[in-house]
């Protein structure tokens, strides 16, 4: 259970939210909406108030980089800073088939790779880590139908395999009803939920 | 076996001064834009020495130790000031500062003691003929290496932010995500003295030893003297840049390991 309990953020109303194991949460809005800082502070990669928990522990009872190989943000751009790809992974990489790569993929040179294949890398190097919840800071932005589809197929049974929590920012409602079972949205500084029904 | 000194008289620096005089009018004939410059600086460098010069000389004869204080402290912050002054991105005023002299204080004023009181034993420790030099050349030749490496450290840091913050959301520790750059840094500090130790006596002669020698000292003894200073400048650079990269580090990094240029780097105005 991911829990955000009077999550305080510059220029946004303070937010609660949970959400249940294997759930996953769609978040939309204008871009400077804050869609991002909100990932960011869950992260706990900016300065904020309030608290957040992740199955009972607090973001401040564990050591920074600890809680964010548990909470991982996967931002819009991903950074590459080794010559291969493989060296960007540790420990040994599943499924690199279903987001359609080849095993040999982890020898080719970062700056041979696309946009779109840095894109979907960085969320293979993402799950590599097993994280308990994922940030996905517009996971397919970049990417084609049949990749979006992958991707979205992929992180839908990480979410149910290894019961993890996700919340995936995006613009399409289209792609937020398929991915999601809550929505919300980010509109002048309020945070509001989609359809209530 | 002591030759003699020659000391140069007036009338020899003015025929130097020719030379200089002689390379502004060529400047200012072809119009290269140096004249201005070039005269200015040949003005300073001149009216500088010989101020000092004659302070040493001063100092020197009365050997007290609150003059020479005075003196070291001058020196170390014109020195950090300095320094400060070669980053291309300003660090914050006061704290900057201080980092800086006490980068200077390490591989300077420290090493200068305990070569003053360990391996020269002059007699007191504070001999300024012996202290002052041996700091002046101390700080000098340190300061560019900790500039050099303090400013690739920052300048790197704040060109890869997007990577630092990228290895940090994939659960690296700070100094793991800023390793990298710091060992970058530590390299680019060291490499002048290291080109320096590399090249001394076969490419270019050090200036130190080369003015003993004209003064009239046994090369052999210059030499050594060489190669004493050649390691206290190695060993204070060294120190001094891997506190420094340490401080800054520390400084970059808040308590929950975010990358906060905000508390380093003075605001863009």
């Amino acid at each position: 259970m991911l829990r955000l309990e009077d999550l305080q953020i510059p220029d946004l109303e303070t937010i609660n939210l949970t959400i249940a194991p294997g759930e996953c949460v769609g978040l939309s809005g204008e871009s400077g909406s804050g869609k991002t800082r909100l990932l960011r502070a869950i992260a706990d990669m900016d300065e904020h108030g309030g608290q957040v928990y992740e199955e009972g522990i607090a973001q401040d009872q564990v050591r920074a980089h600890e809680w964010r190989r548990r909470v991982m943000l996967l931002p819009a751009e991903s950074q590459w800073w080794l010559d291969t790809v493989g060296e960007h992974f540790i420990g040994h990489v599943e499924h690199i088939d279903v987001l359609g790569f080849e095993p040999e993929v982890m020898s080719w040179n970062i700056s041979r790779c696309s946009s779109g294949e840095k894109q979907r890398l960085s969320i293979l190097r993402m799950l590599a880590n097993c994280p308990r919840v994922l940030l996905l800071d517009e996971p397919t932005a970049n990417l084609d139908a049949s990749n979006t589809a992958r991707v979205e197929d992929m992180v839908r049974k990480y979410l149910t395999e290894f019961n993890a929590i996700a919340i995936w920012v995006g613009h399409d409602a289209e792609q937020l009803k398929r991915v999601s079972q809550h929505q919300y949205l980010l509109s002048d500084g309020r945070f509001i939920k989609v359809n209530p029904a | 076996m002591k030759a003699e000194f020659i000391a140069l008289t007036a009338p020899d620096l003015m025929l130097a001064s020719l030379l200089v005089l002689a390379l502004i009018g060529l400047g200012s004939r072809l119009r290269l834009g140096v004249s201005q410059t070039l005269t200015i600086a040949a003005l300073r460098t001149t009216a500088q020495l010989l101020l000092v010069g004659l302070i040493l000389e001063a100092v020197f004869t009365q050997a007290k130790l609150p003059w020479i204080m005075l003196i070291v402290l001058v020196m170390m912050t014109v020195a950090a000031w300095e320094i400060l002054a070669r980053q291309k991105r300003k660090l914050r005023g006061r704290w900057g500062f201080g980092v800086s002299l006490f980068s200077l204080f390490i591989s300077s004023f420290f090493i200068t003691l305990l070569a003053l009181f360990i391996i020269i034993e002059a007699d007191p420790w504070y001999t300024p003929q012996y202290a002052i030099p041996l700091l002046g050349m101390l700080l000098g030749n340190t300061m560019n290496g900790i500039a050099l490496g303090m400013d690739r450290l920052v300048q790197t840091a704040w060109q890869q932010r997007a990577v630092i913050e990228q290895r940090l959301m994939l659960g690296q520790k700070d100094t793991e995500a800023i390793r990298d750059i710091a060992r970058d840094s530590m390299r680019a500090g060291m490499i002048p003295i290291i080109n320096a130790m590399a090249a001394a006596g076969v490419v270019s002669l050090p200036g130190m030893m080369t003015g003993q020698i004209l003064a009239g000292s046994p090369p052999v003894e210059a030499v050594k003297y060489q190669i004493l200073i050649m390691f206290l400048v190695t060993s204070g650079t060294g120190f001094a840049v891997i506190i420094v990269l340490q401080l800054i580090t520390r400084r970059m990094f808040d308590s929950r390991e975010r990358l906060r240029f905000d508390r380093l780097l003075k605001e863009p105005r």
